[in-house]
């Protein structure tokens, strides 16, 4: 606190009457990066980690040849993105081109102001958190299209049309899933909708784990969990990519271009992880209350969401794309509906278990 | 009831859990990776790789320039010169094999007399140009003293180890 105060005191002698806005700029700017920094580091480690448990689970070690334990990989691999050529093809819209995976990616990024990481922690503690977590993470479909129609290429242009699309469908039932959270919690700040989850009967037993609410909500958090699947593009709902039959809106990037298409995949699949564990399951909450809360439960319960997405990764064949949108509109929106209709009636039910 | 049942059990994942469970085992199973240069396959006796030409324990060449491996090599990979020696006896002068041109077969072996020319467990052979892969006689002695000790075993134990 002193060294606080003598700061104050040095910047109003160099800034004079600018200082409290310097101030909030600056210490803003410092907080932006405490939270991208690591957050890079763990998408470039995300992969390593994906590779080497797909690996395990198809009785394979996965890399392990640069430095110890592979280690190295994600540097090896960014270092020669680094080091390639962006190609942009001929006919292409350069602007829009080159626009595109920063639509792609800025979403993922500009997501993580409103994240709480423990009880306070967090960058902008906005009350309308939610509204702007699915207003900013809408975005992204624009990367997406922007992409495929600017890289003048029928194969990418149709893969963006076919991502749009599924993206689009998703976000329906996501949202859907999100109304029913916040009706239950009372609340769009997600500080709030963690801490009205360690209210209940089991909470005050002592086991707040059943008060979550993935149990009271089971069935729109089996769908949220899907949905998070096919919004992040990622297998078995991997249409985006197909790598191995049909192609998808980024055939056309290379190097960095095309690394930031890689690296907004993954920084998404950390957001919606961590979405999940504070919607559904208690962010920084504590399982059983003998454990203090804190900040390494929300982790641990992303590390397991994120194994999870690995693990479907490597167990399902990748969906055929009319199975994809029957599955969205079909069977996901109706059964939220319905159960936003048994929630609301449950709420107004001397049952409830929200009060 | 039946179709409740099933939308029940659909809606549990139940079929896709018993896949996860599958491919979960597979994480802690031992892995069948081979590392290679650390760890190598085990090769059999039979195994087919770069040829080499023997001697006799007095120090001459087995080979008598009948000229039936070069007469079987399917790919005529095998470039035989022959010219009698000091003593009369019928030698080769050149002995070539090209290995851009050879399928490892193994007929040669086969129809060797002599057991002159074999096929060792060597195969961690490559060179920077493609000329460089015509193995002339000198190489291919030196390929047969360096592992004699491994032909003859292999030979002795043929059908019986593995």
């Amino acid at each position: 606190m002193i060294a606080l105060g003598k700061l104050h005191e040095f910047g109003h002698g160099v800034f004079g009457a600018f200082w409290p806005s310097v101030f909030i700029v600056v210490s803003t700017l410092i907080k932006i990066a405490c939270i991208v920094a690591p957050l890079m580091l763990s998408v470039a480690y995300l992969t390593l980690l994906e590779r080497k448990t797909i690996g395990g689970m198809q009785a394979r070690l996965g890399p392990n040849r640069v430095g110890p334990f592979g280690l190295a990989q994600p540097l090896a691999d960014g270092l020669k993105l680094l080091f390639k050529e962006i190609v942009i093809p001929s006919g292409a819209d350069k602007a829009v081109f080159l626009a595109a995976p920063i639509f792609s990616i800025a979403p993922a990024l500009a997501a993580w102001a409103v994240i709480p990481f423990d009880e306070g922690i967090v960058l902008a503690d906005v009350n309308a958190a939610l509204l702007y977590l699915m207003a900013v993470t809408s975005i992204g479909v624009y990367g997406v299209i922007l992409a495929g129609w600017s890289s003048n290429s029928r194969y990418a242009f149709l893969g963006g049309m076919r991502s749009a699309a599924q993206l689009i469908s998703y976000e329906i039932a996501m949202g859907l899933a999100l109304i029913v959270v916040l009706m239950v919690s009372n609340s769009l700040s997600l500080g709030e909708i963690v801490k009205s989850q360690a209210r209940g009967v089991f909470a005050q037993a002592g086991f707040s784990v059943f008060s979550w609410n993935w149990l009271s909500l089971f069935p729109v958090f089996v769908v949220y969990m899907v949905s998070i699947v096919a919004e992040t593009n990622r297998a078995p709902f991997d249409m985006a990519e197909g790598e191995s039959e049909i192609i998808g809106f980024h055939l056309e990037y290379s190097g960095l271009a095309f690394a930031l298409f890689y690296m907004a995949e993954y920084a998404s699949m950390i957001l919606c992880a961590t979405l999940a564990a504070i919607l559904f399951l208690g962010g920084w909450l504590s399982p059983f209350s003998c454990f203090p809360n804190g900040f390494h439960w929300l982790f641990a319960k992303v590390f397991v969401i994120l194994v999870f997405f690995f693990w479907i990764r490597a167990t399902f064949p990748r969906y055929r794309y009319d199975q994809v949108m029957r599955l969205g509109w079909k069977v996901f929106i109706p059964v939220v509906l319905v159960w936003m209709a048994v929630v609301a009636a449950w709420m107004m039910s001397p049952l409830s278990v929200w009060k | 009831m039946a179709s409740m049942s099933d939308i029940f059990k659909s809606f549990m994942l139940r079929e896709l859990f018993g896949g996860m469970a599958v491919t979960g085992r597979a994480l802690f199973a031992p892995k069948a990776t081979v590392r290679y240069p650390e760890e190598k396959t085990p090769r059999s006796p039979r195994f087919r790789g770069l040829h080499a030409l023997r001697r006799n324990p007095d120090g001459t060449e087995r080979c008598v320039g009948c000229k039936l491996c070069e007469a079987t090599c399917p790919a005529m990979a095998i470039t035989i010169e022959i010219a009698p020696d000091e003593n009369g006896k019928r030698r080769t002068t050149r002995y070539d094999i090209d290995m851009r041109k050879c399928i490892f077969c193994g007929f040669c072996a086969e129809a060797c007399p002599v057991d002159a020319i074999v096929e060792t467990r060597f195969y961690e052979y490559c060179v920077e140009r493609p000329g460089d892969l015509v193995w002339t006689k000198d190489i291919l002695l030196e390929n047969g003293a360096l592992r004699e000790e491994e032909i003859v075993r292999d030979r002795e134990c043929d059908g019986e180890c593995a």
